[in-house]
């Protein structure tokens, strides 16, 4: 499972966690969201946009 | 002095401020410091409207319900003239210290209840006493005008969505006026499509505050529908369930005003439509004035670049600014959208407006003064190439008659 930060506010997509409130549920893979996924935090940036953090 | 001016970047790579800087004096710390408690003025402002109503309760002199007014459009203006101008900005450690500091919450949660207390209360007296209905339309606007500071505090913390305390304070805050789809519609909507055509809260060059309104209002709710609708069906349920945060700060509104208006009666329904009404006014004037004609370019795919410093209107008025919780520091709210309001910081290089929010909302209210004030600092913005502008399409052809003179901007 793996975790990505939105670089500008810098929440963390966590795999494990994914985003409940956003319909992504537990376990939702990185690769599996859409493209236009906004960051649930800030929402100005995108799953483009998301910086992969070293294990 | 300039010694002792840092300039910082940002903060943050990609933050859509690269190209500008905050100057940062050491000696302005202590001001800093020393504004946690001119913040608690977020709590007082809504004991206006209290304290003027209980007044003319006593004394029996109406004119006080009109206090609110007074305030947004006379003494603020002039507190705001008489005041200057707070360029200060934190350090990166202040704002480190000030941003784990949970005074500035609790400010807003005691704010929210203090607004609660200031409509149900205004309620109470324009009800209860007898009062000539001009009397009374002083205490809805004035009811009015407080709720349109709730929607700036929920605004605050309607963008805290990590933080579920904050989010439900944001919704009690909202349902004031019943306008709780805001945090939707403005988190997910207007911040992704600011200073863009396809945005209802960004208003056009040359087009009026009543035509705009027009827009917004229908198209902000019909937007933020559509964003909840969106994620209920990921969720895997309908949107006309009790998980929709539409439809819950809603049930609180109509909750309050259906015991508002079985405890003090018929006047409550033009009261409370008025209060409402033109606390969505105040939003839409606040809109209205944070991007007039500012557009995002277009990259060689037809994506908009990223909402830039230079894509929103700021103003460094001091008192305004306290009162607003930084809101008209406006280009750092977009670049960092959850950025507590302590921490917003000004940049020198952006658009800047000649007066502080109330102000420029009572000039929106008359066109021909606002586009008289506006339109060239915007052809000014654009270096005369009105291409650049997001232009009101009623009056393009107008607009660049009158206006596009690139080859001029660029030789001066
Ligand atoms: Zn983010």
């Amino acid at each position: 499972m793996n975790k990505y930060e939105c670089p500008d506010c810098g929440y963390i997509y966590d795999e494990t966690l994914g985003a409940e409130h956003e319909g992504y549920p537990a376990g939702t893979k990185f690769d599996d969201l859409p493209d236009d996924f906004p960051c649930p935090d800030c929402f100005v940036r995108e799953k483009p946009d998301f910086v992969e953090q070293s294990s | 002095m300039t010694e002792n001016i840092k300039k910082i970047q940002t903060g943050i790579q990609n933050s859509g401020v690269e190209d500008v800087t905050a100057d940062v004096l050491e000696e302005d710390s202590s001001w800093i410091k020393s504004k946690r408690y001119w913040y608690l003025t977020s709590m007082i402002l809504p004991g206006v409207p209290i304290l003027s109503a209980y007044i003319a309760s006593q004394t029996g002199n109406g004119l006080w319900l009109w206090s609110m007014f007074v305030v947004l459009y006379a003494i603020l203006p002039l507190l705001d003239h008489l005041s200057g101008l707070d360029a200060a900005n934190p350090s990166d450690e202040l704002m480190d210290e000030l941003g784990k500091d949970r005074y500035y919450v609790y400010i807003m949660y005691g704010a929210t209840v203090a607004h609660w207390v200031a409509l149900v209360y205004m309620a109470y007296v324009v009800s209860s006493f007898d009062f000539s209905w001009f009397s009374i339309l002083g205490g809805a606007l004035s009811a009015g005008i407080a709720n349109g500071l709730a929607l700036v505090a929920g605004h605050e913390l309607g963008h805290k969505v990590n933080d579920k305390a904050q989010v439900f304070c944001a919704k009690l805050m909202l349902a004031c006026s019943g306008y709780g789809h805001f945090f939707i519609e403005h988190n997910k909507g207007h911040h992704k499509d600011v200073a863009t055509p396809e945005d209802p809260a960004t208003s056009r060059f040359g087009e009026t505050i009543y035509k705009f309104v027009q827009r917004e209002i229908p198209g902000a709710f019909r937007r933020a529908w559509e964003l909840e609708s969106a994620r209920l069906h990921r969720l895997g349920k309908s949107e006309w369930s009790l998980s929709n945060e539409i439809i819950q700060p809603a049930l609180i509104t109509i909750t309050a005003y259906t015991l508002m208006l079985a405890y003090f009666g018929p006047v409550m329904i033009p009261f409370l439509a008025i209060a409402a009404g033109y606390g969505w006014w105040q939003l839409t004037c606040a809109n209205y004035v944070e991007h007039y004609g500012l557009m995002r370019e277009r990259d060689a795919n037809g994506r908009y670049e990223r909402c830039q410093a230079r894509h929103s209107w700021n103003s460094n008025h001091k008192v305004s600014n306290l009162v607003l919780l930084h809101l008209q520091r406006h280009s750092d709210h977009h670049a960092h959208p959850t950025r507590p309001y302590q921490l917003l910081r000004d940049y020198p290089e952006v658009p800047g407006l000649p007066s502080g929010y109330p102000w420029m909302f009572a000039v929106a209210m008359f066109p021909s003064a606002w586009f008289s004030v506006m339109n060239p600092m915007v052809v000014n913005w654009a270096e005369g190439d009105m291409t650049k502008v997001n232009i009101d399409p009623d009056v393009q052809d107008e607009v660049f008659k009158r206006y596009h003179n690139p080859k001029v901007a660029k030789a001066a």
